[in-house]
């Protein structure tokens, strides 16, 4: 347990959701037979109380560093205003968080009723509040400290999502008020340019299977260094010898390593039953377009844009409560197509849109979820996709905004 | 009322009657349902011997049952089980839960013994007693030709319960089998040859809609699990689809559990049988996943072997034939027979005698245990008599009496703790450690290490009792959690709830049952797995090493376990935790 309170206090310095030192440092617990932290903290004893008060083993506490912060602090006070809730619209919170529920005081009572309905809570106090400066998130888990991680890692990336596109939106209707201007503008330094030079990727073909192996290991990596996934969660296939060898489900994307799953496309063995949610998608683009390599990351702006609709036909859409699975509109950003869809293999799943605008393109968007970008032969291929379809994104988006403003 | 009934069925098969228990709304709410309701009825009779004619067998449904929650269609079985005499209890799919809901009922509970062979028939408020003579000896297949339930559902036990086999089952519906803990011979004791439930009402739900939303969360969930619904899951391929995945992993039971590697599983995977039965998907009423296989060949349709079965009857026995996978699995359906129970006990049969087993031989060897004839009258009580009876009973691979499951615990250290501290014997799912061991949900842990396990075996229990007595079927949490239920949960019943909640009762339920067990003179001595995992290396590989478990390591785990689920040292429930969780104390 010391060494998995280590490792995910490690990995939220490394994702920049928190720092080595100052208030964003995370804080991570793991109870077995006895509570273990990360470090030493004053928010123990009350975190302390919140295990008592819970059926859990571990706990995470983070103050999110900028611009997360500064995010949450708004959509935060926006909720407290109204029902206590955040509602983000991606497909994260959508699936596995359903909402992010917010309090004002860092309780351990408060903090108890929030997680015994949901996996996060979000601690706000008013600004005047000098015993405790927020904002803050803190997570849980029933089986590892991961989950808080995990959880953590996703109340930031759909309170980022939800910000730029209710920004949009605002300026759109000419809702924007003064306040968030003001915080876009302190939000969007933080915002850095996509990193334009390509990394070396191993060349193809691949002469054997262990090749293969490393190949995937290194793009997972690499598609983490430059910040195209929220955490580290998205998925890599790549087709060599009639098999598809595809991360596991839930697999983090720097630790490959022992998480790849080989799916021979016969259906010969059930080997793929821990494989990706998104196998059957990967294996049904493989079979369309005849690519080998797939990467499917989360860059921020491709599912931001992916969001934006124009609110006056939006209003008058039929299908404008389930716009993530009928979005009746062939929409683009860019030459990149926006498909509906949901995680996995359901009748609306992703599974049903994507292989088909693959074949059209190598780069497709499912809606407020992530892109998905194919090499004919190898990662490299996919992955300078990847960084193209994120640049136009960004710029369109920053364009959009900078035209509206002046407006 | 809201998603309870309200009603119990109470049946005396001594007296001939019939009553009615009213709980309270606070009764039902403590105890939820199915598995919860249960133990509050079998703790009244704890300590008398299993086939005492006032044990108890109950059949429970849940608050969900008979409503749109997802997989909510699965009964819960319990009694003091034959085989072990611990709590014996099994859910059980098919539409027995939906049926009895529909009738009115929350739940039955029989108690007496009637002295011919009888069918209790329950339609809505009209429950009769039926005289069975003509169908004791039948199989459970010619039970329901013979019935023919229709819409009704349909419980029957076979012959190997009437000739007295400790792990004899219930199969209801024809495919669907209360296997574990020999709960068949549990009804033959009382001679009921079968229980036939129709009901046409509805079930109460307080706020339909906020029950949709719920019902779409976890649809959404279950959509995205690659073990459910993905191409290889079980959806598509059954619980089969497993059977790769253990030999992949090299946890696969061989040989008795001597090896944890088959060199033949390829040729016996889901895809072999695919291939050679076009399985037909099938489910319990009201299910989307339909795990259930219904395979066909030459004209027969029957139901497709689960993965234990699979597993159990291939590499645990030496044999490498999916025909007789198949025949065995539909003989002792039709006999009415824990598929693992016998298997195992066969492979322990098999390691003592130095004999192996050809497909004529396991089949006519299935057909004496079920009739009590030559060997097969010690086989019929099962591994653990069977070994003790051969002079041999390390060879028995049982825990407290029930014979493990097709998951080598070499493989999966939190698999290896929760078959020790399971409160009915070797079982893997109360538990059910695989979720994150093997499928990676709700994240991965490290399979070889017992860091954090013994909290989260503890928590899994607690789980996994509440999940059995709302009722939803545990496959479903590879995707959904507490979190969805507790907001089905409430939306039925009308009462506040949360996933923590929850987690409280179930806490609850699996405290009694540890009281029970206490009760029955069971402690440390018996939460242990067969010497053999601590002393024997698995089947490595270069890359996966499978040693033998450290005993110290596995024991320092237990130890913080009953630290952590408020035991003695010697695993033994403490009267201060008992009442802290509202249960009932008897001096132990």
């Amino acid at each position: 347990m010391e060494q998995l309170v280590k490792k995910y206090a490690d990995k939220l310095i490394q994702a920049k959701l928190g720092q080595s030192s100052g208030p964003s440092q995370p804080l991570v617990g793991g109870l077995d037979n006895t509570l273990v932290w990360n470090r030493e903290a004053d928010e123990i004893p009350v975190l302390e109380d919140v295990f008592k008060g819970l059926h859990i083993n571990s706990l995470v506490f983070l103050k999110p560093a900028e611009p997360y912060g500064s995010l949450l602090d708004y959509l935060a006070a926006n909720a407290l205003k109204s029902n206590g809730l955040i509602q983000p619209k991606d497909c994260e919170t959508r699936t596995f968080l359903h909402d992010l529920p917010v309090i004002n005081e860092f309780c351990a009572d408060k903090i108890v009723q929030a997680l015994k309905k949901r996996k996060s809570v979000i601690i706000a106090p008013p600004k005047n509040n000098k015993s405790f400066k927020g904002p803050a998130i803190v997570a849980h888990g029933t089986v590892s400290p991961e989950q808080g991680f995990v959880t953590i890692s996703s109340v930031c990336f759909a309170s980022f999502i939800k910000f730029f596109t209710d920004y949009l939106e605002a300026l759109q209707t000419g809702l924007a008020t003064a306040d968030v201007h003001a915080l876009f503008d302190v939000i969007i330094p933080y915002v850095k340019p996509v990193q334009k030079k390509l990394p070396e990727f191993t060349p193809s073909p691949f002469p054997n299977e262990e090749t293969v192996y490393s190949a995937i290991i290194e793009a997972g990596r690499k598609t983490i260094e430059y910040e195209l996934v929220d955490s580290y969660f998205g998925n890599v296939s790549y087709f060599w010898n009639e098999t598809l060898y595809i991360s596991q489900t839930g697999s983090s994307m720097d630790e490959l390593r022992g998480c790849i799953d080989p799916v021979p496309m016969d259906g010969s063995t059930s080997a793929g039953l821990t494989a990706s949610s998104e196998l059957c998608a990967h294996m049904e683009t493989v079979s369309r377009t005849g690519c080998k390599a797939i990467l499917h990351g989360h860059p921020k702006f491709c599912v931001i844009l992916s969001m934006d609709c124009d609110p006056v036909e939006k209003a008058a859409c039929s299908f404008k409560e389930h716009c993530h699975i009928k979005c009746p509109k062939k929409r683009f950003a860019g030459s990149t197509p926006i498909v509906p869809g949901e995680v996995g293999t359901g009748p609306f799943g992703l599974c049903n849109t994507l292989p088909l605008a693959l074949e059209q393109t190598n780069s497709a968007i499912v809606y407020g979820h992530g892109l998905f970008t194919i090499g004919n032969n190898n990662f490299s291929q996919a992955f300078c996709t990847m960084l193209e379809v994120e640049d136009f994104c960004r710029n369109s988006y920053i364009k959009k905004v900078r035209l509206l403003r002046k407006a | 009322m809201y998603g309870w009934t309200g009603k119990i069925l109470i049946i005396d098969l001594t007296k001939k009657t019939i009553g009615v228990e009213t709980p309270d709304l606070d009764v039902y709410n403590r105890y939820v349902g199915g598995k919860g309701f249960g133990g509050r009825y079998l703790r009244q009779c704890a300590t008398l011997p299993w086939d005492h004619p006032d044990m108890v067998i109950c059949i429970f449904t849940g608050p969900l049952t008979g409503t749109i929650s997802p997989t909510s269609g699965r009964a819960h079985i319990l009694s003091k089980s034959p085989l072990t005499g611990l709590v014996g209890d099994s859910s059980v799919g098919g539409k027995l839960a939906t049926r009895l809901k529909r009738a009115g009922w929350d739940g039955i509970v029989i108690k007496g013994k009637s002295k011919i062979p009888v069918g209790i028939m329950i339609e809505d408020n009209r429950v009769e007693f039926k005289d069975a003579k003509g169908l004791w000896g039948l199989d459970t297949n010619a039970v329901h030709k013979r019935i023919r339930p229709k819409n009704a559902s349909l419980a029957c036990i076979g012959p190997a319960a009437e000739n007295g086999v400790h792990f004899a089952s219930i199969i209801v519906d024809r495919h669907f089998a209360a296997g574990r803990s020999g709960l068949g011979l549990s009804l033959a004791k009382k001679k009921i040859k079968y229980i036939l439930v129709g009901g046409t009402g509805h079930c109460k739900v307080k706020n339909q809609k906020k029950l949709k939303l719920a019902r779409e969360d976890i649809l959404r969930l279950t959509a995205a699990s690659p073990a459910l619904m993905g191409q290889f899951g079980f959806t598509c391929l059954g619980t089969g689809a497993v059977y790769d995945l253990m030999d992949n992993r090299r946890m696969m039971p061989t040989d008795n559990f001597r090896r944890t590697r088959f060199k033949h599983a390829s040729k016996l995977n889901a895809a072999a049988y695919t291939r050679t039965y076009s399985p037909k998907k099938h489910g319990c009423l009201g299910c989307h996943i339909l795990c259930k296989k219904i395979g066909t060949k030459n004209k027969n349709s029957f139901a497709m072997p689960e993965f234990e079965t699979m597993s159990h009857f291939t590499a645990l026995i030496g044999c490498m034939d999916t025909e007789l996978v198949v025949k065995a699995n539909e003989r002792c359906n039709y006999l009415g027979m824990d598929t693992i129970s016998a298997a195992s006990t066969l492979a322990c049969r098999r390691e003592i005698t130095g004999l192996d087993y050809t497909r004529g031989k396991v089949l006519s060897l299935l057909d004496d245990i079920a009739f009590g004839k030559g060997e097969g009258k010690d086989l019929a009580m099962g591994s653990k008599h069977y070994a003790k009876k051969m002079g041999a009973p390390k060879a028995a691979m049982a825990v407290k009496g029930l014979e493990l499951p097709a998951y080598d615990p070499r493989g999966a250290y939190g698999m290896a703790l929760g078959y020790a501290l399971s409160t009915r014997g070797g079982c893997h799912l109360r538990a059910y450690p695989i979720s994150h061991e093997i499928f990676r949900k709700p994240v991965a842990t490290d399979r070889f290490s017992f860091s954090g396990k013994a909290r989260i075996i503890k928590i899994a229990e607690d789980l996994n009792a509440v999940v059995d007595s709302l009722i939803a079927c545990k496959f479903i949490f590879f995707a959904a959690g507490l979190e969805e239920y507790a907001t089905a949960y409430e939306a039925v019943t009308g009462i506040e709830t949360s996933a923590q909640d929850l987690l409280k009762k179930g806490e609850c339920i699996y405290y009694n049952e540890r009281i029970i067990n206490a009760m029955n003179k069971f402690d440390a001595d018996d939460d242990d797995l067969p010497d053999r995992f601590f002393t024997e290396t698995g089947s490595s590989t270069n890359n996966i090493r499978i040693p033998p478990i450290n005993r110290g390591a596995f024991l320092e785990a237990r130890k913080k376990y009953y630290n952590i689920r408020g035991l003695t040292a010697n695993g033994l429930p403490k009267k201060e935790k008992a009442q802290t969780l509202g249960l009932l104390w008897n001096n132990l």
